[in-house]
């Protein structure tokens, strides 16, 4: 009985015209265009300088900001007053001051300042850009004891540590090898849960719900051919953002395929399940949608994608971990680029099996066929 | 009474007398605000630290007590041994591993110099290149305090001033977007299935043998869900200010009118939408799968647009919510007035226009 379900099914994703080129439309748009908006690298600050100075050295300490690869000098200004409009009208990010008698101070005084004022609106931004020229201005300061005080003087026999700091599994720190796993979840929760969430209200609407519940179809039977068909759509999902990694963005996983399908095809049933359970719910289509929405969206906001777990305060950590996208993101970036296997990820494994079977018993138990 | 105002009361009689769909429709906003609003930033803390200490002694344990007394760092574990290290990866235990030299101390003492290494998960580049910079300055503030009172001649201070938003609270930076997508979606996604809502349950045909022209049913749509989308914006208002304390730096007055110019957009695009399709499934789909990530993505709200690639930059003015995010931040946390967003203004109302435009020219008097 079961495949005359799931038959239907699929004749009537096929009907709508709009629903197959969606499913293989998006997500070939997402993950070619979306890897190289989400890109959070702090390199190229807009420096406005104000050099009252005009010295050797402060032409020096302006060479060493604008070499260190993370700085481009927008503008000169003449006055803190211009700067500051140049950080308003969006052309600079940051204010570098060189107080008069910046050099003579230095080497007579033995001390001087230099007055950094970066635009903060972006905290991480304008906390970063003053940390890098911080470590700008003190190795400058470090050269210029060097040149002052000869070698093997009491001054620089201090002990030193050296930090040598290296980084593992994305050697060349390519953004885009972060995202786009990450991103295939994403495309992955969107579909198999919006589908589904419109599915059985769509049907409550168009009236042949009736027709079902008068049906000896079980409700198990009817739940489990309403999931069946998001899983293929859902594996067809997967394997297209597989190639499209490999093809554009070279990326292969470190682990194995089998593991990712494996994850892949439990995460589908956890979210495609709270699709139907919404649709249980729902009165109308537009209801189903808006709450669906509301859920994607806490999902997708609060999984690690775009913004690190570890810095949302205590309870949207605690939330996280209720949050099955989290632990499929972690999972997939692990596989990816770690090449973690089953035995590395026993914990997501059970909590993704945990999610899938509360969601779908749920949806199974919320199914009424007598109203 | 006018035939375009019993017009508009037919439209709040269809949509307020679905009380379910009004609360979910006022409640969705005001929660999302809120979750958004506090835990979406990019400020990194709490992150995981394990440690590989073979010496285990004064110089090495001073160290890894500053790193515990850190906001930044949690120490989570102690490994023993490489193969261990690379397990805490691989398991998503430790973000960063800091592995000291053997004999640690009496290496520094003797020969004047000591290694530590600073080992990053690089999986997310950011965060890497991040908490490497504070691990090396925790250990640089280690290195002083070895130099003890030695007063290191030829200083220069950095003087440092972080403008407009001196706690470097991400809220400053993320809460205007959060406003911007939650508008234009909530909004595109309600008129998104006015009008063929109405096609598909037959009304329509009602609709169009009426003596109302297209300009005024589509006006007229829009009138209801723009005083439901108001409601919204004062709520998310109010609790930017007073729950997320968000100041409004600007003229309150600046902000409204951008913001009811952008909520107007909005709702254009989703009647563009039910103008252009056949079915509610299509429509909702467009206006809330389709739409959100670029909502989400190109608009500045969490990616800064200039990192982007120039083709992207050039795609990302299509997307109102890049221009209105940009304004709210000028006016509620830099405080600029309304002239300084008049640009932003122009292309709101520009884009109204257009899709009001082509909704027209799109609208079927006829039906097949």
């Amino acid at each position: 009985m079961i495949n005359y379900l799931i038959e239907k099914e699929f004749k009537q994703i096929r009907r709508n015209p709009f629903l197959p080129r969606l499913i293989l439309a998006y997500p070939l748009m997402v993950l070619l265009i979306f890897p190289w908006a989400a890109n959070y690298e702090i390199r190229n600050l807009n420096v406005s300088l104000i050099d009252n100075d005009h010295t050797t050295y402060s032409q020096q300490l302006t060479q060493k900001i604008v070499s260190s690869g993370y700085f481009r000098l927008t503008n000169l200004s003449s006055t803190n007053q211009q700067a500051l409009q140049s950080i308003e009208s969006g052309k600079a990010d940051v204010i570098v001051e060189i107080p008069p008698h910046f050099e003579r101070d230095l080497i007579n005084q033995q001390t001087s300042n230099v007055m950094i004022d970066a635009n903060a609106v972006d905290g991480t931004k304008g906390g970063l850009a003053s940390l890098y020229l911080t470590d700008i201005v003190k190795n400058f300061a470090t050269d210029v004891r060097e040149k002052w005080i000869p070698q093997g003087n009491a001054a620089n026999s201090i002990p030193i540590i050296d930090i040598i700091s290296q980084n593992r599994y994305n050697i060349h720190l390519n953004y885009q090898n972060f995202m786009v796993p990450a991103l295939m979840v994403m495309v992955l929760t969107i579909l198999a849960g919006f589908l589904p969430a419109l599915n059985i209200v769509g049907e409550k609407e168009a009236g042949t719900m009736e027709q079902m519940n008068v049906t000896p179809v079980p409700k198990f039977t009817f739940i489990l051919a309403k999931l069946l068909p998001y899983w293929i759509i859902g594996s067809i999902v997967m394997t297209i953002g597989f190639g499209i990694a490999w093809a554009f963005y070279g990326l292969v996983p470190a682990g194995h395929f089998i593991t990712l399908y494996l994850f892949s095809a439990i995460y589908i049933l956890t979210v495609s399940g709270l699709g139907l359970v919404i649709s249980n719910y729902s009165d109308t289509m537009q209801q189903a949608m808006f709450i669906m929405f509301f859920f994607v969206l806490v999902l997708i906001l609060m999984s690690g994608l775009f913004t690190p777990i570890n810095s949302m305060p205590q309870w949207g950590q605690w939330m996280a971990a209720f949050n099955p996208m989290s632990y499929f993101i972690q999972v997939m970036r692990s596989i990816y680029l770690k090449g973690s296997e089953l035995p590395d990820l026993i914990p997501q494994f059970f909590a993704l099996i945990g999610f899938a079977v509360f969601f779908n018993g749920w949806a199974v138990i919320s199914y009424r066929k007598n109203n | 009474m006018s035939p375009f105002l019993s017009f508009i009361q037919k439209e709040f009689h269809h949509i307020f007398r679905d009380h379910r769909t009004m609360l979910i429709l006022l409640g969705i906003p005001i929660i999302e605000v809120i979750l958004f609003g506090f835990a979406i930033t990019t400020e990194i803390k709490n992150s995981k630290i394990a440690i590989f200490d073979p010496s285990n002694d004064i110089a090495t344990q001073r160290i890894i007590e500053r790193f515990k007394a850190s906001d930044y760092f949690d120490v989570v574990q102690y490994v023993h041994s490489s193969k261990e290290i690379q397990q805490v990866f691989r398991q998503n235990k430790a973000q960063l591993v800091m592995a000291f030299d053997e004999r640690f101390y009496e290496t520094l003492l003797h020969t004047g110099k000591a290694n530590i290494q600073l080992i990053a998960d690089a999986t997310d580049p950011n965060t890497a290149t991040t908490i490497t910079n504070y691990a090396s300055s925790i250990i640089s503030s280690y290195q002083q305090e070895l130099m003890g009172q030695n007063k290191v001649p030829y200083q220069i201070t950095p003087v440092i001033k972080l403008l407009y938003n001196p706690q470097m609270k991400g809220s400053f930076n993320f809460v205007p977007g959060v406003l911007g997508m939650i508008l234009l979606l909530i909004s595109a996604m309600m008129t998104s299935i006015a009008i063929v809502r109405e096609k598909e349950i037959g009304t329509m045909e009602i609709l169009l043998v009426s003596p109302m022209n297209p300009l005024a049913i589509i006006l007229a749509k829009m009138v209801p869900y723009f005083l439901l989308s108001c409601v919204n914006l004062t709520t998310v208002l109010l609790i930017s200010v007073f729950v997320l304390h968000v100041p409004i730096a600007g003229s309150l007055g600046g902000l409204i009118l951008v913001s009811l110019i952008f909520l107007l957009v909005s709702l254009a695009l989703g009647m563009l939408v039910s103008t252009l399709t056949d079915s509610q499934l299509v429509a909702m789909l467009m206006s809330s799968a389709v739409f959100m990530l670029p909502v989400i993505l190109l608009s500045g709200m969490i990616y800064p647009i200039a990192n982007m690639p120039i083709w992207l930059q050039w795609l990302s003015n299509i997307i109102p919510a890049k221009w209105y995010i940009s304004a709210v931040r000028s006016i509620m946390i830099e405080g600029l007035n309304i002239t300084f967003v008049f640009k932003e203004i122009m292309v709101l109302i520009l884009m109204f226009v257009i899709l009001v435009a082509i909704s027209l020219k799109k609208f079927k008097v006829r039906l097949e």
